[in-house]
């Protein structure tokens, strides 16, 4: 790079100067949705909306699907890996047949809460869609070859998924937080899915995939009303008088120690910390949502403007709502080399104590009020993003008005409100959590530091 | 997909243009692709054009250092940007009201930005835990983009890593940045594009208001990485301490993207036929039939297709258990290969492809973000922002015929075979 070239303080100044940064225009709203929000005869909730940007339609089925028993979670994995896999109609390759030639695809996945059936199409493949999602929901027969082979693939994924750091933290953090609730078996154990039978897999499917209390949310190029009638026709053989298994409710978040969790050699540590919040339905909510995004929830926060763009300890650091059910709690992650994971601890806690004592000014305020604002037009722009989002919403009861009346509820909050909501819930001391990194580095700073025990998860 | 309203222009300054207006959504999207990549930076300074590209959001002369986070998103939207092999894109997601805003920040920051030594030790700091994050910290990091190229290539522009060398990344100067910049990041060697709810008037209007005065300085000549195919197949090995699983990756040289555009939808086409879908050739065989791999996919790219000049990869990798070994997996990959070569596969299989791969496009094209940045690849990489829109098409003519040729063409003798074993090594060759 020897080409004769400007200093690169010669780059930086023009003869004019600076410029004035242009003012905003004025915004339209986005188009009203046309929609239907009904109950099909089955008890299957259908969130129906018409948005035909493309010639394409999006579909999601979130099904509560809880268990208590030991083995809940590797018969869920598996099920959810064989659910589309083969019916008495269709093998498994004649599904994915059908569905590749709509330009289609479905996929299932399953968590301690929920199983969620995700699909795409062509929109003039729509029926076809139907017919294979029907044709699983109503006839998955989990072949034995097929449940032996997903099974095998499970137990080396898990291995793969068992290494990964983000992994290792989210077990310690759930076990930390829940203890042995069921919400903490997200990833189930090799040994478990090793003994997973065809049959305990099929008889899941009988006592679990159920329509009452499920949700299906569609969007894209339909028309929400006749879909409606085409999906009281598809899934008319879909039917219990039993409803879906919701997860037994989760304690209360208490504050805590943050638990240091070893991982010997680790040149990166994680650092996750958690605490009760208000879910979307409390009045509070909209000022705890702006609150968190002043303290880590955007790239302008407090939290990412101290750790990554003064100190340079982290490339990702993050705040944001985890719901659960009809509640929620904030989880603040970031991921900093082992040398500055105590400092990043510090200046995490210290921010979080800040944002109630030194309360976001209007101007963080407004920013993050537009933020918020400009976040839902944008992620709803698109069918994916639009369909994502209404089913966030729709598991939890709420739908389209919700997204509608979201805005004029930011527009709302004052900055009382948020500083009210920082003071009361970002406070250090109602957080728990934990960091996984090279323990014998970062121990004695850690404990220096205080409110850190050693340890693994009990 | 009928044809939307596309207008191109180029400003007196150099800066070519492209407006794609949409009126379905009140948002907008706007985005500058700079035709550097990090094929194009220079043996020493590894990781350059990603530091770069970090850099260039650290202020300008009418923005101080976080501004640029904090104006876009204090107006709705969002940010962000991205090293390419051949280029590097910036961009932003804004609702309309914010359409000038945005064009004022990528216009001050394309005159003049705000290189200092502070910002520089800083987001050296920065990219060193992203690469920390994402590969040095976790198994098949870097799997194959970092990895395999070194054993498929032999010059440097196309072997080296993007990412960087922790060593070349400290040792870049101040200097290096205004040299870098005053060469590659002309408006001359830039595209804008601008997408979504606003009216072509308008838009011409502002762009030419805060770009206008933006100085011309030529842009570069475009070096050719043009580079013989290996003769042979070469292997390399690499250990990496949190792989539980062996993987191996296959690299081959395809038809050059931009001058065989034909060829290289082919193989697009057979990345499909094998392995996109339970029914894909290598999935039903390899995953259920026989069964040797957990996983195994196929594409063109290094992070994917349509962002790369001549030479670009043909991958395959999968990850398998330990008891099967990689030359088993080789010679499965190579007898489907050949079927395909001898036989071509049958139209339903086509079709299949081709109506998923329509299906994306649509998908792409219904997310404004990658619509905007799909229109200014390809205009900066092709001249023709209005590909986009035949691409469908494109793949859809691909014959059979065409896909069976190439499949022959992924030969034995002329590739790179990179073997990922699990295990500890004393230090990882990236971090040093």
């Amino acid at each position: 790079m020897s080409a004769p070239h400007r200093t690169a303080e010669e780059i930086g100044r023009t003869a004019a100067g600076p410029r004035p940064v242009p003012s905003l225009g004025t915004q339209r709203a986005a188009a009203d949705l046309s929609h239907v929000d009904t109950t099909l005869s089955n008890g299957l909730r259908v969130l129906a909306v018409r948005k035909a940007t493309v010639p394409l339609v999006e579909l999601r089925v979130w099904i509560p699907f809880a268990g208590e028993d030991k083995l809940h979670p590797a018969t869920a994995e598996v099920l959810a890996e064989t659910l589309l896999t083969g019916t008495a109609r269709r093998d498994r390759i004649e599904i994915d047949a059908d569905l590749a030639l709509i330009g289609g695809d479905l996929a299932s996945g399953v968590d301690p809460e929920r199983l969620v059936i995700t699909g795409t199409s062509l929109a003039d493949g729509l029926p076809t869609m139907l017919d294979v999602l029907a044709d699983a929901l109503t006839g998955a027969s989990y072949a034995d070859a097929e449940v032996e082979r997903e099974r095998e693939r499970l137990i080396e994924r898990i291995a793969v998924s068992r290494t990964q750091p983000r992994t290792i933290a989210r077990e310690a953090l759930q076990k930390h937080r829940y203890g042995d609730h069921p919400v903490v078996r997200e990833v189930p154990q090799a040994e478990d899915v090793a003994v997973v039978t065809p049959e305990q897999v099929r008889a899941l499917h009988r006592a679990s995939v159920l329509p009452r209390g499920s949700v299906l949310v569609i969007v894209g190029d339909i028309d929400p009303e006749t879909v409606i009638g085409d999906l009281e026709k598809a899934f008319g053989g879909w039917a219990s008088d039993r409803s879906a298994v919701r997860l037994p409710a989760l304690p209360e978040l208490a504050g805590g120690n943050v638990l240091l969790v070893p991982r010997a050699g680790a040149v990166q540590s994680q650092i996750r910390l958690s605490a009760q919040t208000v879910a979307r339905t409390d009045p509070r909510y909209p000022a705890v949502q702006l609150a968190n995004l002043v303290y880590g929830g955007y790239f302008s926060s407090r939290l990412v403007e101290n750790i990554r763009e003064d100190k340079g300890y982290t490339y990702s650091a993050h705040s944001g709502f985890e719901f659960t059910d009809k509640t929620a709690v904030v989880n603040v992650d970031a991921d900093t080399a082992t040398d500055a994971t105590a400092a990043a601890l510090m200046e995490t806690r210290y921010e979080l104590a800040r944002l109630g004592l030194v309360p976001p000014t209007a101007e963080e305020v407004e920013s993050v009020r537009q933020y918020a604002i400009g976040s839902l037009v944008t992620a709803a722009s698109s069918q994916g993003g639009l369909a994502a989002q209404l089913s966030a919403l729709a598991a939890t009861g709420l739908g389209v008005e919700w997204l509608a009346g979201h805005p004029e509820r930011l527009a709302a909050v004052t900055a009382e409100d948020v500083a009210n909501a920082a003071l009361e819930f970002f406070a250090p001391k109602r957080f728990t959590g934990v960091v996984v990194g090279d323990a014998d580095v970062l121990a004695p700073k850690l404990t220096a530091l205080g409110d850190v025990t050693v340890g693994e998860p009990a | 997909m009928a044809d939307p309203e596309l207008v191109r222009f180029t400003l007196d300054n150099g800066l070519r243009v492209v407006l794609a207006p949409d009126a379905t959504a009140p948002v907008v999207g706007v985005s500058v692709h700079y035709d550097v990549g990090f094929r194009s930076e220079p043996e020493g300074r590894t990781g350059f054009a990603h530091l770069f590209e970090h850099l260039m959001f650290q202020g300008s002369e009418s923005l101080e250092k976080l501004a640029h986070f904090r104006y876009v998103q204090s107006s709705g939207g969002s940010f962000n940007g991205s090293t390419h092999p051949d280029y590097t894109d910036y961009f932003e997601v804004l609702p309309a009201a914010a359409l000038e805003r945005a064009l004022f920040l990528e216009a001050d920051r394309m005159r003049a930005p705000k290189l200092t030594q502070e910002n520089l030790a800083n987001q050296i700091d920065v990219v060193k835990e992203e690469i920390r994050l994402n590969v040095l910290n976790r198994p098949y990091g870097g799997f194959p983009w970092i990895l395999l190229p070194p054993v498929l290539y032999s010059t440097f522009p196309n072997a080296h890593n993007g990412y960087g060398g922790f060593e070349d990344l400290e040792q870049a100067t101040l200097d290096d940045c205004a040299a870098f910049f005053d060469t590659y990041y002309s408006p001359a060697n830039a595209v804008l594009t601008v997408a979504g709810d606003f009216t072509v008037e308008e838009a011409r209007e502002l762009i030419e208001k805060h770009f206008g005065d933006v100085p011309h300085r030529p842009a570069p000549r475009r070096p050719s990485f043009a580079e013989p195919a290996p003769e042979g197949e070469v292997r390399g090995e690499h250990v990496d301490p949190h792989a539980p699983l062996p993987a191996v990756g296959v690299g081959y040289r395809m038809p050059d993207p931009i001058n065989d555009l034909d060829g290289y939808l082919a193989n697009l086409v057979l990345a499909g036929v094998l392995t996109d879908g339970d029914g894909s050739r290598l999935q039903q065989r390899l995953v259920h039939r026989e069964p040797l791999v957990v996983d195994i996919g196929a594409g063109a790219g290094l992070f994917g297709p349509f962002e790369a000049r001549d030479p670009d990869t043909f991958t395959i990798t999968a990850i398998h258990p330990h008891e099967v070994s990689t030359d088993q997996v080789l010679a499965a990959l190579d007898e489907e290969l050949e079927k395909l070569a001898a036989t071509p596969p049958e139209d339903q299989e086509l079709k299949k492809v081709t109506a998923r791969w329509a299906a994306s496009l649509h998908s792409e094209h219904d997310k404004l973000v990658s619509r905007t940045l799909a229109l200014g690849s390809f205009e900066l990489l092709y001249g023709d922002a209005s590909l986009v829109y035949r691409l469908a098409e494109k793949m859809s003519a691909v014959t059979a015929e065409a896909v069976s040729a190439a499949a022959k063409a992924l030969r034995p003798d002329s590739r790179a075979v990179l073997v990922v074993r699990p295990g500890s090594s004393e230090q990882e060759g990236t971090e040093q």
